[in-house]
């Protein structure tokens, strides 16, 4: 009996714990939905999960890497709308080649988020208000491009918003795939590289992490970059997915991204987590508005607060968790 | 005495504001003139302070959350909730409460929600940012689940008075604010609680070592903020004669955050100016209506609004001044 109880604080207790806690609420949700709605169970609704989400995937793989830092970045969201704004400027009123503005494109995000990054890092500021500057700045830069949206009717980016990839019996976006591409690109550099092992060492102690010889500057401009260079790709993928650059697009995404990565097993202080959680966390996310959609009679409105209960929910569980680890 | 000004915390968001002021005066026509039509003072700088109002209100209590370390993102959320509790109830077209009875229904629900964000924070122990996260993504949720996504407009006349309203010569709003405010330079100066969220601000674990009730403390600053959070949403809502469950308050959160960081109260808690943060929010109305009034597009104004709070900020911090020794965040 004893022996039993221990081992069940072992196990919730370990490290994994919080984020095998999704994935069984996932499987939940989507067995719940599978019983209440027929077709829901299908591949491809699981598949279109993926394709209506891979934006916020992304971000919220770039979100991983700064909360695991022990940072936050609230710029995202306006970073993606500057990303399709500028997108479709580019593509429509300068005719640029299209390799060309999406190079440009995911530069400007990287230079962006490096530039954060370095302010945070030289003046020793927040990086909340930091960053909250840094979401005012993009949103204005949107609006002075333009003030309305702008259709981008570039053939090659038609065709990638058209094209379905044959996956499985179902099909995935192309959104969908560089999505998958870039979340095991994040996993290698977080738990196989020299540079991963400094965010998790920076994010759970910055002066041990400071003493043992990483140099943690370099680490957070390099982790803001790659959170700005994931929201700039967001809104690539969002362009392709929407044909349009809008100043609104993405608003209040960056919570998203934020409570993905909570959901995800991430704990918000730092240097405790898996990048990998942001799959689940965003397939959570999906799901829930699918569940909802699904459902019909359920006002739109409930996706917010089911989103809102999850969080407390998952914040309480780390928490408590957190709490009996140490 | 001279360096005693100088070195003076309120000198630079004074002087951010003086500047932006003589900028007005010099770009705006008339700036400074005050009109008396029908017994009621008319004119830019009026315009300005009744604008200010709600954020005025939101930049109050968040001070005093920053103050403990602490910080609510979830104001916006609550100014439309309250808002919304409150149009919903003195009547759109079905319910018609006595006017008393829907102020406090809203307040009520505003007091709620700091309760909510206080024991989240000091009981579960949460970080601020993700205790008011979660009300920040619910709250507007609830209130557009209340109203079905509906806008709802408030038909009765006497509500109006409250954020429209003129009181000798001057708009109401500004009572309500200069009440709130002198009420909390009250608890904070006259009494001992303003020392107490300072000593929680620069070591919770000292202060709860020394004997103060750091949770109790915690969760009073939380129902303080949203308090004056629902008084804005009240404000508001009287001043627009609806209740936009989407739209009102939205971003007030970053704003009040703005407004106080640009007043010189440090993020990372400990000393405060409430002053400083009325200064703060007066910086970003006048600043609003200077881009408004010279002409310039008002998709500028985030652009201007973000650079100023970067110079702001940078200017304030212990590495461009060289003064305070590193020390980690």
């Amino acid at each position: 009996m004893n022996g039993m109880a221990s081992g069940a604080r072992g196990i919730s207790s370990a490290p994994w714990f919080t984020s095998m806690v999704t994935v069984v609420l996932l499987l939940a949700m989507l067995g719940i939905g599978g019983a209440a709605y027929p077709g829901f169970l299908s591949l491809q609704v699981i598949f279109n999960l993926l394709i209506d989400n891979a934006f916020l995937l992304v971000l919220a793989i770039g979100m991983g890497f700064v909360i695991l830092l022990g940072g936050i970045d609230l710029s995202v969201g306006s970073v993606l709308a500057l990303s399709t704004m500028v997108t479709a400027w580019l593509l429509q009123s300068a005719h640029w080649h299209p390799a060309l503005a999406i190079a440009a494109v995911l530069l400007m995000g990287a230079g962006f988020g490096a530039a954060q990054g370095l302010v945070i890092h030289l003046f020793r500021l927040q990086p909340f208000i930091v960053t909250l500057a840094g979401m005012f700045l993009a949103r204005g830069l949107c609006y002075l491009i333009s003030i309305q949206s702008i259709t981008i009717d570039q053939p090659f980016f038609v065709a990638l918003s058209q094209t379905q990839v044959p996956f499985l019996g179902g099909f995935l976006s192309p959104g969908a795939i560089i999505a998958l591409v870039v979340l095991l690109l994040a996993v290698w550099l977080a738990h196989f590289t020299a540079f991963g092992r400094a965010v998790y060492a920076v994010g759970g102690n910055e002066q041990s992490a400071a003493m043992m010889g990483l140099n943690v500057g370099a680490t957070r401009v390099a982790v803001y970059a790659l959170s700005g260079f994931c929201a700039a790709l967001g809104g690539l993928l969002f362009s392709f997915y929407m044909l349009s650059g809008y100043g609104l697009h993405g608003q209040g995404i960056e919570l998203d991204a934020i409570a993905a990565v909570v959901i995800g097993g991430t704990l918000l202080s730092g240097g405790y987590g898996y990048i990998a959680g942001s799959l689940s966390g965003v397939l959570v996310l999906g799901a829930i508005q699918t569940l909802i959609a699904f459902d019909g009679t359920l006002s739109s409105w409930w996706t917010r607060i089911v989103i809102g209960a999850l969080l407390f929910v998952f914040c309480v569980v780390q928490r408590v968790m957190g709490g009996r680890a140490k | 005495m001279k360096t005693v000004l100088l070195q003076h915390p309120l000198l630079r968001p004074v002087a951010a504001l003086l500047v932006l002021l003589l900028v007005d005066s010099i770009l705006v026509p008339g700036f400074f003139r005050l009109e008396l039509k029908d017994g009621h003072l008319y004119g830019a700088l009026v315009d300005i302070l009744n604008r200010a109002a709600p954020l005025m209100l939101a930049a109050l209590g968040m001070t005093l959350v920053i103050a403990t370390r602490g910080i609510d993102i979830s104001v916006g959320a609550v100014v439309a909730l309250s808002g919304t509790v409150a149009a919903m109830l003195i009547g759109g077209a079905t319910v018609d409460a006595p006017m008393g009875m829907a102020l406090a229904a809203g307040l009520g629900v505003a007091l709620l929600c700091g309760l909510w964000n206080g024991v989240l924070v000091a009981g579960v122990k949460l970080q601020p940012i993700v205790a008011t996260l979660i009300l920040m993504v619910a709250g507007r949720g609830l209130a557009q689940l209340l109203t079905d996504g509906q806008i709802v407009t408030v038909y009765y006349k006497p509500f109006f008075f409250l954020g429209s309203g003129y009181l000798a010569g001057l708009p109401f709003s500004l009572y309500v604010v200069a009440a709130v405010f002198a009420l909390t330079m009250i608890l904070m100066k006259k009494t001992a609680l303003g020392l107490f969220i300072q000593a929680v601000g620069i070591n919770p674990v000292a202060a709860r070592l020394a004997g103060l009730r750091t949770a109790t403390l915690i969760v009073f600053v939380y129902v303080f903020c949203s308090a004056c959070a629902g008084l804005a949403g009240m404000l508001i809502t009287s001043n627009i004669k609806s209740a936009d469950a989407n739209n009102a308050g939205l971003l007030l959160e970053l704003d009040a955050i703005l407004a106080v960081t640009l007043g010189g109260t440090s993020l990372a808690g400990g000393k405060f100016s409430l002053v400083g943060s009325m200064v703060g929010a007066l910086i970003i109305q006048t600043l609003t209506y200077t881009i408004y009034s010279l002409g310039v597009p008002p998709e500028v104004n985030m652009v201007v609004k973000s650079i100023v709070v970067f110079v702001v900020c940078i200017s304030q911090s212990g590495e461009f001044k060289q003064l305070i020794k590193r020390r980690p965040a």
